[in-house]
Parts: C-alpha cells; sequence; structure tokens
C-alpha cells in the first residue's frame, strides 16, 4: 500500500506528537504508527514525518536506517523472523532459517531479509527474542513461537497459506 | 582627517578571569572562558589550554569553529586537579605545593574544561598507547589508498600515523566495503571507506551554511555520511566540507584528480568574486592556478569561503586572454603605445576626458588614475554589479574593491550616477577621450555608435569584449593572481593580495603601466614598487591615513569608510 496521508494518521500523529517535549522525539513513534498502517515506510513517508515534525528528511531517513525493523520496501504478508542470537545460534537457528528459505525457495545465504516473489512471506534473521530457554524461537508477525522443529515450521507455512487461500491478501 | 585605522573590526570585549593550569608541567595562564564556534563565551578546555601552551594535541572531530561532539576520542590525554581534604582545603605535599590527585581515567580534551590548578598531561605513555590505539581503530576498515587519494599530502589520518601508527596492520580480517564515488551533490563526491565519522561535514553544513542536508545512515558496520535520497547536497558553501574533512572521504569535483597537493605553491590572497574580501590562497603549479581555497581571517571570513568564489578562477588561464599591446589594432610595444596616450593626453584640453575604471581594480591602480583624473580635469565613473547576498559571506556588491573606487574618488556613493553625463559628453562632442579599465562600457550606455564619436578610446582589460574591439589603444592587464595590489571591502577593510602566477604573454600590471602614465602625463615622480605606491597613497587618501603596506600584513587592516 502506498503511501497517503489520511485525516486518521494526521490525528494519530498529531497526538504522538504531543507526548514529547520537542517534536523530533516523536520521530521514532509517528514511523511506527506510519509502518502499522502502510507496512513499510516510502520516500514520501519520511519527507511527510520529517515536515510534520520541523525536520530534514536526513534526520528521519538517518533513524529509518538505523532500525531494521522499520522497513523501507514492501515485506511479505508473513513475516518470520528467526533469532540468531547465541542460545538460538547453538539450538539450530541456522538449519531452520535454511528450511524456511528452502520451502519458500529463497536463497538462506543472502543478506537481510529476503520476500518470496507472490509477497506472501518475508524470512530474516533477527537478534534475541528473549526467550533462550526455548531455542530456537521465532516469530511470524506477532505470534511467538518456541523450540520451533522443522516440522512445526512446516506447519506455521501451513496454517498461513492456508489463511491466505480462504481470506486472500493485496501484496 | 579621519580617524587612524584600527585593526578591529568590535570594541573590546570585557577582560576574561585568567586561571593557571599547567600543560606537561609548564604553568600557564589561560582565561577561564574562550568564545565557541557560534562565538558565544564558555568554560575553556583542555584543547584550547594545550594550544595556548603550544602544545599539539591530535584530533580528528574537533574544529574551533564547529560545535563540540567528542566522538573520534583521538585528542584523549591524562590529568589530574588539586586534591582536597575532607575540610576542603588544598591538601599540600611537603615542599608546599598542592597535591595533585591524578584522575584515574583519560578524558577527551576537546569536551573537558580546565578548572584552577588542573595539570594536563599530553606526553605520557599511556596518552600515547591510547593515541595508537585510536589510530589503529579508524585504519582497520580504512582503504589505505593514499597513492590514489586526492587528500593524501594534507590528510591528518596521514600525519598522525607518521606520529602514532605501525608500518604494518595488524589486522588480518576483511575490511568492510561501503560505497565509493557517491555523488553527494553538484561539486561533492564522498568516499564512504575513507571516512572516520568524524561528522565535520554534517555539523558545518547544518550549523554554519544552515542547511541539514547530511546525516549519517545505516549506523553499525555499514554507517556512512548521506543526504535523503533525491536530495543533493547543494548550497553555495559545500566545499567547505572537502576543507575541514581530515580525511580524503570529501573530495572536489573539481579538483579531484588534478594536482597532487605537495606539488602546489600557496599564494596568499584575496577572493575577488564579491566585496566580502575572503582571504583566500591560490594555489598553482607551473603559472597555472590549481585552486582556491580559504585562509582563515576571523574578522572577515573565519576558514570560510562560498563555492562560487571558489570556483571562480578558470578565467585567469583563459585561451583568449588579452595578450598584446594593440595600436589601432595592430600588435605593438609597451613603449610606443604609453608614448602616444601619453602625448595625446598632454595635449587634450581639459574637461575633454572622460574615465570610466572598473571597481575590481585595486586600489593603488584606482589611485593612479585619479591622479591622471586630477591632472586631466576627468570625468570618472565606475559600474556597479549587483547580484544576491546571501546571510554568511556573500555580498551584493559583487566588485571587490567599491570602496576603494569611492575612497579614491573614481566613483561617488551612488556608484555609475556619472555614466549619463558621461554619454552626454561624448554624444555632444564635449569628450572626446574615453579611458576604460576593466569594463565593457557598451553594456552600460555607451554604444558602438557613441565610442565611434571618440577621437581617442584607450581600453585596458584582460578578457576581449565589445569595448576592446573598438580600442584605439589595448593594453593587457592583469587577473589579480598575476599581481600585486589591496582592495577595501564592503565593511572597509583593506587587504593585500601576493602575485601567484605570471601573466600571459606582453600583459603587465596595470599599477605599473598607470604608474608610467601618471609620470608621463603630470610629471610627478612617484614610487615603482608597490609598498612604496600603497604607502604613499595612503599618505594622502584621508581614509587610508596612518596605513602603510607593512602594517596591512595577512589579515588585512579595517578602515573608517
Amino acid at each position: 500500500m502506498s503511501f497517503t496521508a489520511t485525516k486518521e494518521l494526521e490525528a494519530e500523529v498529531d497526538e504522538l506528537i504531543t507526548h514529547y517535549p520537542v517534536k523530533r522525539a516523536a520521530s521514532l513513534m509517528v514511523l511506527h504508527a506510519i509502518q502499522e498502517k502502510f507496512g513499510w515506510i516510502s520516500s514520501e513517508a519520511v519527507q511527510w514525518t520529517a515536515k510534520k515534525l520541523e525536520l530534514q528528511p536526513i534526520n528521519v531517513f538517518e533513524i529509518l536506517t538505523f532500525y531494521p525493523m522499520l522497513r523501507q520496501q514492501p515485506m511479505g504478508k508473513y513475516q518470520i523472523k528467526v533469532c540468531r542470537t547465541l542460545s538460538c545460534a547453538l539450538g539450530g537457528a541456522y538449519e531452520l532459517h535454511k528450511h524456511f528459505c528452502d520451502k519458500l525457495g529463497l536463497d538462506a545465504h543472502k543478506h537481510g531479509a529476503q520476500t518470496t516473489k507472490d509477497g506472501k512471506f518475508t524470512v530474516e534473521f533477527v537478534e534475541c527474542l528473549a526467550s533462550c530457554g526455548t531455542a530456537p524461537v521465532i516469530m511470524c508477525n506477532d505470534a511467538f513461537y518456541e523450540d520451533v522443529s522443522h516440522e512445526e515450521a512446516d506447519e506455521i507455512l501451513r496454517g498461513a497459506n492456508a489463511m491466505v487461500a480462504r481470506h486472500g491478501f493485496e501484496p | 582627517m579621519s580617524t587612524a585605522a584600527t585593526t578591529e573590526t568590535k570594541p573590546a570585549p570585557a577582560a576574561i578571569e585568567k586561571i593557571k593550569v599547567k600543560v606537561d608541567g609548564r604553568e600557564i595562564e589561560v582565561p577561564r572562558l574562550t568564545a565557541d564556534w557560534s562565538g558565544k563565551l564558555t568554560p575553556t578546555t583542555m584543547i584550547q589550554a594545550c594550544e595556548l601552551a603550544q602544545t599539539e594535541v591530535p584530533h580528528y572531530c574537533w574544529h574551533p569553529k564547529l560545535p563540540v561532539v567528542g566522538n573520534c576520542r583521538m585528542c584523549l590525554v591524562e590529568f589530574g586537579t588539586p586534591a582536597m581534604g575532607p575540610d576542603r582545603k588544598p591538601v599540600m605535599n611537603p615542599d608546599g605545593t598542592p597535591k595533585i590527585a591524578k584522575s584515574p581515567r583519560p578524558a577527551i580534551s576537546c569536551a573537558t574544561p580546565i578548572s584552577p590548578g588542573m595539570e594536563i598531561y599530553t606526553k605520557t605513555p599511556a596518552v600515547k598507547q591510547m593515541r595508537e590505539g585510536v589510530l589503529e581503530s579508524l585504519l582497520i576498515n580504512h582503504p589505505l589508498d593514499c597513492p590514489i587519494c586526492d587528500q593524501a599530502g594534507e590528510c591528518k589520518l596521514q600525519e598522525y600515523s607518521v606520529d602514532y601508527g605501525q608500518s604494518a596492520s595488524r589486522f588480518v580480517e576483511a575490511k568492510v566495503h561501503k560505497p565509493k564515488a557517491v555523488d553527494l551533490g553538484p561539486r561533492i563526491l564522498l568516499d564512504a571507506e575513507r571516512c572516520i565519522l568524524c561528522t565535520r561535514c554534517i555539523r558545518f553544513t547544518r550549523d554554519i551554511a544552515g542547511d541539514d542536508a547530511l546525516g549519517i545512515i545505516n549506523r553499525g558496520s555499514y554507517n556512512t555520511i548521506a543526504t535523503f535520497p533525491g536530495l543533493p547536497f547543494d548550497n553555495n558553501y559545500t566545499l567547505n566540507t572537502v576543507d575541514i574533512c581530515p580525511v580524503g572521504a570529501l573530495t572536489s569535483k573539481d579538483f579531484r584528480f588534478k594536482m597532487r597537493v605537495w606539488f602546489l605553491k600557496e599564494t596568499k590572497s584575496v577572493c575577488t568574486s564579491c566585496a566580502t574580501g575572503c582571504n583566500i590562497l591560490v594555489s598553482s603549479r607551473e603559472e597555472v592556478v590549481q585552486r582556491y581555497t580559504p585562509r582563515e581571517n576571523d574578522a572577515v571570513n573565519g576558514p570560510w569561503m562560498c563555492d562560487a568564489g571558489r570556483l571562480n578562477y578558470k578565467w585567469i588561464g583563459r585561451e583568449d586572454r588579452l595578450k598584446t599591446v594593440l595600436v589601432s589594432g595592430r600588435k605593438s610595444s609597451w613603449t610606443v603605445a604609453l608614448n602616444e596616450i601619453s602625448d595625446r593626453l598632454k595635449k587634450a584640453p581639459a574637461g575633454s576626458v572622460a574615465m570610466v575604471a572598473s571597481a575590481r581594480q585595486t586600489n593603488e591602480e584606482l589611485w593612479l588614475l585619479s591622479k591622471l583624473k586630477a591632472k586631466l580635469g576627468a570625468t570618472s565613473d565606475s559600474i556597479a554589479r549587483e547580484g544576491q547576498a546571501d546571510n554568511l559571506l556573500v555580498s551584493a556588491d559583487k566588485n571587490p574593491n567599491t570602496n576603494g573606487a569611492r575612497l579614491t574618488g573614481i566613483c561617488f556613493t551612488e556608484i555609475g550616477s556619472n555614466l549619463p553625463a558621461i554619454a552626454g559628453g561624448i554624444a555632444s562632442g564635449k569628450i572626446k577621450t574615453l579611458i576604460v579599465f576593466g569594463e565593457d562600457v557598451t553594456k552600460h550606455g555607451l554604444g558602438a555608435d557613441l565610442l565611434g564619436r571618440l577621437e581617442t578610446l584607450i581600453v585596458s582589460d584582460i578578457l576581449p569584449n565589445e569595448t576592446t574591439k573598438l580600442a584605439h589603444y589595448v593594453l593587457p592587464g592583469c587577473a589579480h593572481a598575476e599581481k600585486r595590489g589591496s582592495f577595501t571591502s564592503t565593511k572597509g577593510r583593506v587587504q593585500k593580495f601576493m602575485k601567484a602566477v605570471e601573466p600571459p604573454g606582453d600583459a603587465r600590471a596595470e599599477w605599473e603601466y598607470l604608474h608610467d602614465l601618471v609620470h608621463h602625463v603630470t610629471g610627478q615622480n612617484g614610487f615603482v614598487t608597490i609598498e612604496g605606491l600603497f604607502n604613499q597613497m595612503a599618505k594622502e587618501v584621508p581614509a587610508f591615513n596612518g596605513l602603510t603596506w607593512a602594517a596591512l600584513g595577512d589579515a588585512g587592516v579595517t578602515v573608517q569608510i
């Protein structure tokens, strides 16, 4: 979905700004709000945010490029985040990541987040998801999965595919 | 007589309390407060105290005219402060000196204020080790491509590597690769691999130029200086970032790969692109001007200059420069031309001569012209060049010496007001001789038809134009980089400039042949050196009262205008 400064977004951002002593301090929350609505943060969105917060676009762009969770391009409907910090790495995170990639036809060795051509799935490594005792752990969108075996991984993909088949989606 | 010339531009500030500190065991008195980048008085820092003690502390991110960020860590020093007892009284050594409690940790000298009795240690083994460590860390991902880097020869990484570096790198892992030759804007290229992320460029453009265009993106291993995609780094001061970049990351597209800096001869000069008179260095090699860079002068331009002025040097080496003396369109010699002109001027009846001089000429030249003017009873004026001003350095007056033309009496407060009278005089036949210096008068109301009515048209210029084409006498002159002289800036600062390169062909400095002409026509003998000429002018022109060429120094002197 491309960026449009809707009335609701405007109202939400105006409200967010009131939480902070200076407008600039609201930058991160405004970017979150935009990503929540559009799934990613476009160049137009950065410029709109800068104007809203009385900044230059580069000031907002600095933040956007710092956090991998803030997306600079559209991502898949289902975003699979595989933890690769120590416990999960030892618990088979790399194998799990490769399993997802192989199932979805992605290149496990490529750097950064990867999205399937149909826009259904994004697979990426992330740092610690704070459940080291149950490694390996992943997140699929906002759902959290612990001690994930390759069979469970297939199940998660099947479930997601079934949801897409039932409800459809706009890439 | 006007008031005596001074070197001050502002009234002397109130006295600042001095405190004693020791730098490497040597006690010095330093002011408790020092002006920061914006001119505001802030507590003096250790690095400033070390500078006053003439002890160099290596640094990358610190710049006296930029806000302090303290990110490069190169200026780490050790220090101690007088120890206090439980009674809040200084603890004394047996010999009666105050006991110094040495700080267990070092501090960045750029951001740590001094306090009375503080001792700063810049030469301890620990400090040396810290500098070596910081340098080694900065060089880890540096490409070490000095042989093809423009900064080589004026690079802080190179200089400090000589002092604190190692001959071989201990780093055996793969270096991080970052973007090369990134087009930041119309005049700047970035090599992100060479960058040490000191953020001087970001602070300059945000706080000095007022164009917050640069930032650090992708913070982490791949962090790099960048603009917002689609918004080029394009203000009138971008090239200053190349000067302040301590490494070869930001390069000037104009100077890139053009010349090794150690081959350049640097000549102290003044920018001629507007009336501000920014102090510059003209860098030349083998009679070719290669670049201008700003020369620090806090009374005028600080360490900065505008891009337009900096790049306005290419005309000096133009192929079509006037190189020969022409009499009636034919090649002649200086002797013949000056003798003929002198004879004609001597015979000219009073009031039949007019002159249009350029406010791009030097004080000395304009003053010599004013001598001719007085002798011949001539009408004179100059031509205004108006442009856009900005709130930093650029003046709306694009002539470098409008005030010089005013002070020597060549033009009046309103420059160009006499031009219609001169045009009228030529039209009515009253004015028969016109002397033009450095201006194309056909663009300023004295068209070819009017010039055609003149008995004598004497033109001195640097480049050919419509007026030189119509002249009976063409005298090839010099660019400012080819002669010596002085200008009076818009604020009345008299500044001298030196000769960097030889003029082409037969071209001569205007003041030299004007001196000959004045001698022939008026019979007055004057000084044949620029120093003598200036000193004589300073005696006769009230505003320059009390000045000498030598007293101008490198930074110039402000006079009452």
